[in-house]
């Protein structure tokens, strides 16, 4: 049935490499730890409003070896990093970090969700995420606070030496 | 006398000047030191999750500076906490991993020895000036108030980070600095919840709809208002609460705070002291209050 054929996952793309190249990264260490108990998704403050974002079925995911369907997924994204479940998880697979493992690896591949691509772009052009100029300097000097310079040339060159963000390396 | 480099980070100084205020304001009362550092830049959260190392260069290029002027960091932004903490424990914990960062700041002119150490203003106040030295400091009868503690993620956690000094699952240090000011703590419906700021830039409205739900439990405890020592918080309780109100069709107006103000307030500052013309929703009973206060003792 047509129905039938949407829900059925062909394994065999999977690859079972997956979790390794996931434990190489740094974050990633722990994630062969994972026993499913499901006590992050049961904590998840994201989780407890969206059905899109379910931690303990991404982990599921990236141990069966489903790649691209991780990588290319917008649910990776979705943890706030609250880190709920890394004081939780009897495991200690610090899934927070996970997340920043597997987000730095679908980077790498070219998937950069805009808006973190314009949060690089801005902390090139101002070394800070809210530019300060001569306005913002003005607002402060009328509350009394002093005049804050915004540091570019090291954050970019910082930025520079690992290329992040600048499409395929 | 406590000496610190003040680390506002991104937020703070555009989008929470109520906080740098009134943090400025009680720290010099309080004789806490701030330094301000010439040529602090972002903590690196916001490349985390692009590239953890860039992240963590970005944290050591801050720690970088604060070490060339002898000084521990005091950070008002949670988030910047974390980030930075974290990058002084890996450095200090790997002995390969930093001699990578000094490589790579090497280019920027900069070098990281090792050992400054990161404090969250609430963490100093509460550990460093202490209960005591706070309720002495009070001048102001706040008793008739109640706040709702909002202790957000990265103040408490990692709880190893931070070297497990409150307890994240039921943390007390914000419930003992506001009831240090001689107001009431307000018990509300899962406390722990998170802001949603995280993904605010990714998915708004599940960040909103995350937002929402501290914002209905505190005001079902009919707080006073909620205190806060975040300014990604802020932003998602304060500066986004009409948004919350108009997309689901409520009405909260409930007063936001940066724990600094209610603690200024309690010191005898006036609200403009402590910045509350930014305060978008005014705790109007409290300022009421006070106003009646000082016109008592000095007009």
């Amino acid at each position: 049935m047509e129905g039938e054929e949407e829900v059925i996952i062909d394994v065999s793309g999977f690859d079972a490499r997956f979790r390794d190249e996931i434990a190489a990264e740094p974050g990633g260490e722990n994630i062969r730890r994972c026993f499913s108990c499901g006590t992050c998704s049961a904590g998840c403050p994201v989780g407890g409003v969206t059905e899109k974002y379910n931690p303990r079925r991404i982990v599921h995911m990236a141990l069966l070896g489903m790649r691209e369907q991780v990588l290319n997924s917008d649910f990776v994204w979705l943890c706030s990093v609250c880190y709920t479940c890394y004081e939780r998880c009897p495991q200690d697979v610090r899934i927070p970090e996970l997340m920043t493992a597997i987000r730095n690896i679908a980077v790498r591949e070219g998937h950069i969700p805009r808006t973190f691509q314009v949060q690089i772009e801005t902390l090139r052009a101002h070394g800070r995420l809210y530019e300060i100029g001569d306005y913002d300097n003005e607002r402060r000097a009328e509350h009394g606070l002093p005049p804050i310079r915004e540091e570019v040339e090291e954050v970019r060159c910082i930025l520079e030496r690992v290329a992040v963000g600048e499409g395929e390396p | 006398m406590t000496r610190y480099a003040l680390y506002l980070g991104c937020t703070v100084p555009v989008r929470g000047m109520h906080y740098e205020i009134a943090a400025r304001r009680v720290s010099e009362r309080l004789g806490v030191e701030l330094v301000d550092v010439d040529g602090f830049a972002c903590c690196g959260f916001p490349a985390r999750p692009l590239d953890w190392r860039t992240g963590l260069l970005m944290a050591a290029r801050n720690l970088a500076l604060a070490e060339a002027q002898g000084l521990d960091i005091l950070t008002l932004c949670s988030a910047c906490t974390g980030t930075l903490t974290e990058a002084a424990h890996r450095i200090r914990e790997d002995a390969e991993l930093h001699a990578w960062i000094n490589e790579q700041l090497a280019a920027v002119g900069r070098r990281y020895t090792g050992g400054v150490r990161v404090r969250h203003f609430a963490r100093m106040l509460y550990e460093e000036v202490g209960l005591e030295r706070l309720r002495a400091a009070v001048t102001v009868d706040l008793s008739a108030f109640g706040f709702a503690p909002h202790y957000g993620c990265h103040y408490l956690k990692p709880s190893h980070l931070y070297d497990h000094f409150d307890d994240p699952e039921n943390p007390r240090s914000l419930d003992q600095l506001i009831e240090a000011t001689g107001a009431r703590v307000v018990r509300y419906e899962d406390e722990a919840q998170c802001c949603g700021g995280g993904i605010l830039g990714f998915d708004e409205e599940t960040a909103l709809s995350v937002t929402r739900q501290k914002l209905e439990h505190v005001c079902a405890a009919k707080a006073d208002g909620l205190v806060l020592i975040c300014p990604f918080c802020a932003v998602m309780y304060e500066a986004n609460q009409r948004r919350v109100e108009s997309l689901y069709r409520v009405d909260y107006r409930l007063p936001v705070l940066y724990y600094p103000q209610l603690l200024g307030l309690a010191m005898g500052f006036s609200p403009e002291e402590v910045g509350m013309k930014l305060n978008r929703v005014k705790p109007l009973g409290l300022i009421e209050v006070l106003r009646g206060q000082g016109e008592g003792e000095t007009r």
